[in-house]
């Protein structure tokens, strides 16, 4: 077993420390960039999307925003049904969502026997992992006609006449249109917002819902006066996740929404939303102001998305614990 | 402080001097002065949170690794303070090896496991690589056991065995300084056995550095005994005097159980 | 205090059974859809489908040769980006993302582009890379899907390696290594099967995403495996077969849905699966 002579390991040593410096520096160096990759992207795309858009911007100004008008022929632009289309659908999923999402997260969390919880999370999980296109062709061959039948006339019959809101279920029975999309939609961001919520629930330190057992509390109460309170933030944040989901969604919308693009206050009506707009014309836009304006469609779909998703990511980070920012 | 601590400063591995350490603000080592005696066991003990392993951990500079952690003072090493931002921290640690609580086997067979920290810092060839490994796993008693399955995975072996092979690993690239920050806590008793039999073997040709809860042990296998309590050193000396004859009150206290 | 409780235990009663209809409903909702495309794509699904490409309009007969030969070359290729640029991102984050203001605004920006609008992403690429070089290509559409799955490899990648024990991490600093060497041999080694996992998640996330493809890979009606082409692709094709009033597209739109839903789920499963062996081990 040979032992290096003295002045041979010092060398070898002064050598080899110098290469490792020169190493980890140039590791710190790769990986660094290779993260800026993901920024590059990200103002890559606000920047790429807003130099594209400007000469509708340009020309339509931000009235854009609130110009109810999109007309191929006469090459004029407005983007305010594409924004009502997204905001309503979007809203009207979360509404639907959140309540089942919720049940779904207090299911799983409190009162599911053990030996259910795992696969019946996956499952949660598995609805997850469908592509949205998928979602979409079910939504138009199976679930828009059973809606047009079974579930439309009853509604129009039952508060058809009622004022104010009858208005919202008023028009022909057709099955596609504004609610199927919600109803859709709401199928789609349901695992996102209730896995969330599953994984902020149990970030509750058990004692803490122990002692409220303790008490005697049952287990809605303590879901309700503990749980809950303590996660306020985290579940907003997930709420806010499937938002952001719903917001850019395309595919499951684009098949069932009707693609109409005017504003019929009736939650029956075809309308349109940003993503399905894009789906629908960009292929087919003619170079100038159609297709600079659905650049500026995607610019506003964006920036929404990314004020929606930064707030809801800053909250679950703040609760979940000392990530992110 | 006992005046034992920094005597016999010809014969130290380490001298630690006017050593202080901060997490942040708060302050977890208070003006440390002691010396680690070459080619024998320093054990270290003392309560929970007492300072003895984040003392240790500045041997090698493993508060390195994290931000707001930072150590004033000397700890002189061949004659370098080692805790100069100067001396380069990665052959600092290829001279001190280190020894944890859980045993840490790298994801890798038993014999890279080994042959991974040599590589580093010497080159040598197939046939004296063999060697070393051999070589490195005799010292920690570990060739009778592993000679036949060298190229399986070092996460195969027994909690005692892992634990053994971190101490070659260790061994293998031959450092001056060998600490073992309670290496034996998370084993049973004979496989904590074989470890303490092996320290004994160790010291004759390693300075070793120990941290440990368990006072027995302490005593049967350290030459000197360092008692630390609230991040400053109570007490040093020789082991037997220390454990017989405690100078300080508290030490006696903690040494007979009435507190920690 | 009878009375109380009583009403108490009813609240209580109501609250879970309320959870119990939620399940209910998300487990419908899961069987429903499986349950429909397992019946429709099953009646499409023969060996043409896997050997003849996509029939002209009104025509009978056809497959999907073309598209699932595209998709597979589109995906590869967009993994191949995605992989190294994920990983080494990930580690980045994992290694410097604690010290580093840095990283962890890239991180917060990467959680941001996991759940960005794909469709928007298509329309970057397109401005970026079809306008510039002129044309669909299969090329357009790896670059889209990659930008897709790069962020769920980055977070996967991360997350994976702080599981590593600061314990094996320190015993590697312990024997002298320098930082890229405790990095890539010793933590990343470590949780190699959890890394690849992160990789096989994002690869099953971007086999069913339509929307960027549709501005950057286009459709190809014919067999090629020319990247520099528009390409035919699953999801384009199953987006424009079942829009078609043509009852044969419509029938093929299913059988590609089958597939796609199929593949994606059993990556899903298939690492949950191996993942709790692991566990239990």
């Amino acid at each position: 077993m040979s032992e290096p002579s003295a002045t041979g390991e010092i060398d070898l040593h002064a050598k080899q420390v110098a290469k490792f410096r020169l190493q980890d520096k140039l590791f710190h160096f790769t990986t660094q960039l290779f993260a800026l990759v993901v920024l590059a992207a990200l103002v890559g795309i606000l920047v790429s999307l807003a130099i594209e858009a400007w000469p509708s911007l340009k020309a339509f100004g931000p009235q854009f925003l609130w110009t109810n008008v999109w007309s191929v022929p006469d090459d004029e632009y407005g983007a305010l049904a594409a924004i009502y289309g997204t905001v309503v659908t979007s809203v009207l999923a979360l509404l639907i969502a959140v309540p089942i999402s919720f049940g779904i997260a207090f299911f799983l969390t409190e009162s599911c026997p053990l030996w259910l919880r795992r696969p019946l999370g996956t499952a949660i999980e598995l609805l997850a992992g469908i592509p949205s296109i998928v979602y979409g062709i079910w939504g138009l061959f199976v679930f828009a006609p059973l809606f047009a039948e079974y579930f439309q006339p009853p509604l129009q019959n039952l508060l058809g006449d009622v004022p104010v809101i009858g208005g919202w279920f008023s028009g022909p029975p057709i099955g596609i249109g504004i609610l199927t999309a919600s109803l859709v939609l709401s199928m789609m961001v349901i695992p996102f917002i209730a896995s969330v919520m599953r994984d902020v629930f149990e970030t509750v330190p058990h004692v803490l819902k122990e002692s409220a057992y303790g008490l005697g509390c049952t287990t809605w109460e303590v879901m309700r006066n503990i749980v809950l309170p303590y996660t306020r933030v985290g579940v907003i944040g997930g709420i806010m996740l499937g938002l952001g989901r719903a917001l850019g969604e395309t595919m499951a919308v684009t098949f069932v929404i009707g693609n109409a693009n005017r504003i019929i206050p009736s939650l029956f009506a075809p309308g349109t939303s940003i993503a399905s707009t894009l789906a629908n014309e960009f292929g087919e836009a003619d170079p100038g102001l159609h297709i600079a304006s659905l650049f500026a469609l995607g610019l506003v779909l964006f920036v929404i998305t990314f004020i929606v998703l930064a707030i809801s990511r800053w909250l679950i980070s703040r609760s979940m614990g000392s990530e992110g920012l | 402080m006992s005046d034992q601590a920094t005597t016999n400063s010809k014969e130290a591995a380490l001298l630690v001097r006017n050593l202080n350490f901060f997490y942040g603000d708060y302050k977890g080592l208070k003006n440390i002065n002691m010396d680690v005696a070459r080619n024998k066991v320093t054990a270290f003990i003392g309560p929970s949170g007492c300072g003895k392993s984040t003392l240790l951990r500045t041997f090698n500079r493993m508060y390195d690794l994290y931000p707001g952690q930072r150590a004033e003072g000397e700890i002189l090493f061949n004659g370098k303070n080692l805790l100069d931002r100067k001396q380069d921290v990665n052959l600092v640690r290829a001279k001190i090896g280190m020894v944890f609580q859980k045993p840490t086997p790298f994801p890798m067979t038993i014999y890279e496991n080994i042959a991974f920290g040599v590589r580093l810092y010497e080159r040598l060839s197939k046939s004296a690589m063999d060697d070393r490994v051999e070589w490195a796993l005799k010292k920690a008693a570990l060739w009778g056991e592993v000679k036949d399955k060298l190229q399986q995975n070092g996460l195969s072996l027994s909690g005692g065995q892992q634990q053994r092979l971190c101490i070659a690993r260790a061994v293998a690239v031959k450092p001056d300084v060998v600490l073992l920050d309670e290496p034996t806590s998370a084993l049973d008793p004979i496989s904590t056995a074989k470890i303490e039999e092996l320290i004994y073997e160790l010291k004759n040709e390693y300075t070793i550095a120990i941290v440990t809860h368990n006072m027995q042990q302490a005593a049967r296998i350290s030459d000197f005994t360092a008692f630390m309590y609230l991040g400053e050193l109570i007490e040093m000396g020789d082991t037997d005097q220390l454990f017989l004859k405690p100078k300080v009150k508290q030490t006696e206290d903690y040494i007979t159980g009435r507190f920690g | 205090m009878i009375q109380l409780y009583t009403r108490r235990v009813w609240a209580n009663r109501i609250g879970m059974a309320l959870s119990m209809v939620a399940m209910s409903l998300g487990l419908i909702g899961l069987m429903w859809i499986l349950w429909t495309l397992f019946s429709k794509g099953f009646a499409a699904l023969s060996i043409d489908l896997f050997t003849q490409d996509t029939p002209a309009p009104g025509s009978e007969g056809g497959g999907l040769r073309n598209a699932i030969v595209g998709s597979g070359l589109i995906l590869l290729f967009s993994m191949l980006i995605a992989t190294p640029i994920g990983i080494l991102a990930g580690i980045y984050l994992a290694e410097y993302g604690r010290v580093s203001k840095f990283a962890s605004f890239t991180r917060f920006m990467t959680d941001i582009m996991l759940s960005a609008p794909s469709i928007v992403i298509g329309l970057f690429v397109y401005a970026l890379f079809v306008a510039t070089t002129g044309g669909f290509s299969g090329w357009a559409g790896s670059l889209a899907l990659a930008l897709i799955a790069i962020p769920v490899v980055v977070r996967t990648t991360e997350n994976m390696l702080k599981l590593v024990p600061t314990s094996l991490r320190e015993a590697a600093f312990a024997v002298g290594a320098p930082r890229w060497q405790v990095s890539l041999r010793v933590t990343l080694r470590a949780v190699k099967s959890g890394v690849v996992t992160g990789v096989l998640l994002a690869m099953a996330r971007i086999t069913g995403e339509t929307a960027p493809l549709l501005f950057t890979a286009l459709n190809n009606q014919f067999f090629s495996t020319s990247m520099g082409e528009p390409m035919g692709n699953l999801p384009v094709v199953i987006y424009q077969f079942a829009l078609s009033p043509y009852d044969n597209w419509i029938n093929l739109a299913w059988g590609g849905a089958l597939l796609i839903a199929f593949l994606v789920l059993a990556v899903n499963i298939g690492v949950r699966v191996a993942f709790r062996q692991k566990d239990k081990r």
